[in-house]
C-alpha cells in the first residue's frame, strides 16, 4: 500500500539532462516554476508545454512515469477545477443550474489552473527522475553556501535531507512489515470511517517511530565511528563541476523566461 | 609482534545503572596484536558488544585505559586518529549507511577526512574491489542483501585505510549464505591485506580460523588462547551457556564413550580424520 510513492523517484541514464550539473538543474526548475507564474495566456502555455515536452524526450524517460507520478496529486487538480469552475464570473454564462453557474471565464481560467498545475508538477519531476537525491542535496548546499556565512546551518540540513532521502525505502519497508503484523492480528487498515482508519494506524505508528528513533541512534554511533566531524574540513569524491552544457543551459533558460515575460506583457 | 590495541584493567557501567550492580565491564584487560585476527566470544550480556564500544573511543573506560596504536581514548584531541586506526562495523546494516548509492557510502569516511577527490576515488574503488562489491557501485544500499550489505559497511571502513577493524556481531542478522561472506572477506582483508581484525560474536564457528580467541561472561574475560585450547575446555563453555562448535561437541562425546578422538578438531575434515584414525587402532 505504501509501494507506490514516487517521491524522490530516480530513473538512472546517460541522457543530456541527466548529465547536467545538479545546479544549473536546480535553477533551471526555478526558472521554469517562476515562467510559468508569470505565463498568461494559451500562448505562453504552449511555449512552457512544448519545451517541457522537448526536455522529457531528451531525457529518455517513459512519459508514463510522469502520468503515474500525477496520480497522488489528481485530488487537488479536480479540486482547483471545480473551484475555479463554479467561483470565477465574467463572459458569458454557459451553464446555470440553481446557484451553479459556469461562465466562460471560468472554464478558462479552470482549464489554465489545471493545466498550470500539471505543467508545474512534471516539470519538477523532471528534475527527481534525472538527478540522484544525493546530486541534488550537493547541489543544493553548495547553491545555499553564500548564506552559510551568514551562520545558517547548510551542511547540517543537507545531511538530514540525504539521510531521509535514504532511509525512506528502509522505512517503509519496515512500515509494510509492521503493518503485515498487525494484520495478521486481526488488525484492519482498509475498512471503516476516517477516523478509524486513522485510528488504525496508531498501533502501526508507534513501533514505527520507537524503531526510526533507535535507527537514528545507531546511526549516529555508526556515523561517528567513521569519522564524521560535521561539515567542517570535508571533502566531497563526486565534485560538482559546470560544463559550458551547464552554462548553455542556464543561458537558454534565462532566455526562456525572458521570452514568456515579454509574452505576458501582449497578453498572450 | 607489537599490540595495537591495549585494554589496561577497563571497568566500565552505563551511566543510571544501578551502583550496586555488577559492572558491564569488569577490571577487563587484554592485548590485541597488529595484524592478527582475533576472535571475541560470549552470549548476549556477557559485555562484548560494550567492549568493542571502547576500542575506538565511542565509549570511555570508568577505571582504567584503553590505548590504540598508543594513543589513549579519553584523550578528546586524537579521537580522529583513534577512529581513522580502528574502524568499526555494527551489527544491523540498514542502520551504518548514510548514502543512497553504494559508492557514496563508501566514499563518506574518506570524506569526513578531508581527503583529496581524486584519492577518496581511488580508495571507494580498491575497497568495494577487496569485498567484491565493486560491480554494485552505483546500486541503492536497501536492493542489497544482508551479506552484500555488511560487505559494502566493510568497504566503507576500509576506505578509511584503518590498521583494524572491529566487527560487532556483524553476522547476527544474516542468513547462514551471508555469514559465511562476510566471514570469509574479513579473513582474506586480515591474512592478504594484513589489517588487524577483531571479530565479536556468538556463533562459535566463526571462531574456528582465529588466531586467539577471548571467552567473555559478565564482564570478565573467562578464557583466551588459540581456538584449539579453548574450545577444549567444552565443560567451561557450556557452563557458560556457550556452545561449542558441532564437531568438537562430537569428539567430546565420543571420548565420553571411550573412543579416543583428538578434541580440537576444528573443521569437519579433521574431525572425520581423527575418528578414521581412532577406528583403526
Amino acid at each position: 500500500m505504501l509501494k507506490d510513492v514516487t517521491l524522490g523517484q530516480y530513473f538512472p541514464g546517460t541522457s543530456f539532462i541527466h548529465r547536467l550539473d545538479p545546479r544549473t538543474k536546480l535553477i533551471a526548475t526555478f526558472v521554469y516554476i517562476a515562467a510559468l507564474f508569470v505565463a498568461k495566456w494559451y500562448v505562453s502555455y504552449a511555449v512552457v508545454l512544448a519545451l517541457l515536452i522537448v526536455c522529457i524526450t531528451v531525457s529518455g524517460i517513459k512519459p508514463s512515469a510522469f502520468f503515474r507520478g500525477l496520480k497522488p496529486i489528481l485530488f487537488i487538480i479536480i479540486f482547483t477545477a471545480v473551484i475555479n469552475l463554479f467561483a470565477t464570473k465574467g463572459g458569458t454564462v454557459l451553464w446555470n443550474w440553481w446557484k451553479l453557474t459556469i461562465t466562460s471565464a471560468g472554464a478558462q481560467l479552470a482549464f489554465l489552473m489545471v493545466a498550470r498545475i500539471m505543467l508545474l508538477i512534471t516539470g519538477t519531476f523532471l528534475l527527481t527522475y534525472t538527478t540522484t537525491p544525493m546530486a541534488l542535496t550537493d547541489g543544493l548546499e553548495l547553491l545555499l553556501e553564500p548564506i552559510k556565512k551568514l551562520g545558517a546551518p547548510v551542511h547540517e540540513f543537507s545531511m538530514m535531507m540525504s539521510i531521509a532521502l535514504r532511509f525512506i525505502p528502509t522505512l517503509i519497508e519496515e512500515a509494510d512489515k509492521i503493518a503485515s503484523a498487525q494484520k495478521a492480528r486481526g488488525a484492519d487498515f482498509e475498512t471503516g470511517s476516517l477516523t478509524e482508519r486513522a485510528k488504525a494506524l496508531l498501533p502501526l505508528l508507534v513501533p514505527l517511530f520507537v524503531s526510526a528513533f533507535r535507527r537514528a541512534d545507531e546511526l549516529a554511533v555508526a556515523m561517528e565511528a567513521r569519522c564524521y566531524h560535521g561539515g567542517e574540513g570535508r571533502t566531497r569524491m563526486k565534485k560538482l563541476t559546470m560544463c559550458p552544457a551547464d552554462w548553455a543551459t542556464l543561458i537558454g533558460s534565462g532566455v526562456f523566461l525572458a521570452g514568456i515575460i515579454v509574452l505576458a506583457r501582449y497578453g498572450l | 609482534m607489537e599490540p595495537i590495541i591495549q585494554v589496561k584493567d577497563v571497568s566500565f557501567r552505563y551511566e543510571g545503572e544501578d551502583e550496586s550492580a555488577a559492572p558491564v565491564l569488569d577490571h577487563v584487560s587484554l592485548e590485541i596484536e597488529a595484524g592478527s585476527f582475533v576472535v571475541i566470544l560470549g552470549h548476549n550480556g556477557s559485555g562484548k558488544s560494550t567492549l568493542a564500544k571502547h576500542l575506538n573511543g565511542i565509549l570511555v573506560p570508568d577505571e582504567g585505559e584503553v590505548l590504540v596504536d598508543g594513543m589513549d581514548t579519553k584523550d578528546d584531541d586524537k579521537l580522529l586518529d583513534i577512529r581513522r586506526t580502528v574502524g568499526m562495523v555494527f551489527q544491523n546494516p540498514d542502520n551504518q549507511m548514510v548514502a543512497s548509492v553504494v559508492e557514496d557510502d563508501v566514499a563518506f569516511a574518506p570524506e569526513n577526512l578531508g581527503v583529496p577527490p581524486d584519492e577518496i576515488r581511488a580508495r571507494v574503488d580498491e575497497a568495494l574491489k577487496l569485498v567484491g562489491m565493486y560491480e554494485f557501485r552505483d546500486r541503492a544500499p536497501h536492493l542489497l542483501s544482508g551479506g552484500q550489505k555488511q560487505r559494502v559497511a566493510i568497504a566503507g571502513v576500509i576506505a578509511m585505510q584503518p590498521r583494524c577493524i572491529v566487527l560487532d556481531e556483524p553476522t547476527a542478522m544474516l542468513d547462514p549464505g551471508g555469514r559465511r561472506e562476510v566471514i570469509e572477506t574479513v579473513t582474506r582483508l586480515c591474512r592478504e591485506n594484513g589489517i588487524t581484525v577483531v571479530l565479536i560474536t556468538h556463533h562459535m564457528s566463526e571462531a574456528v580460523g582465529a588466531d586467539k580467541v577471548f571467552v567473555m561472561s559478565a564482564g570478565h574475560v573467562i578464557s583466551e588462547g588459540t581456538p584449539e585450547a579453548v574450545f577444549s575446555k567444552v565443560e567451561a563453555l557450556r557452563k557458560e551457556g556457550l556452545t561449542v562448535p558441532d564437531t568438537v561437541a562430537l569428539s567430546w562425546e565420543l571420548r565420553g564413550a571411550g573412543l579416543d578422538v583428538p578434541l580440537a578438531a576444528l573443521t569437519p575434515a579433521d574431525c572425520a580424520a581423527g575418528i578414521a584414525k581412532a577406528l583403526q587402532k
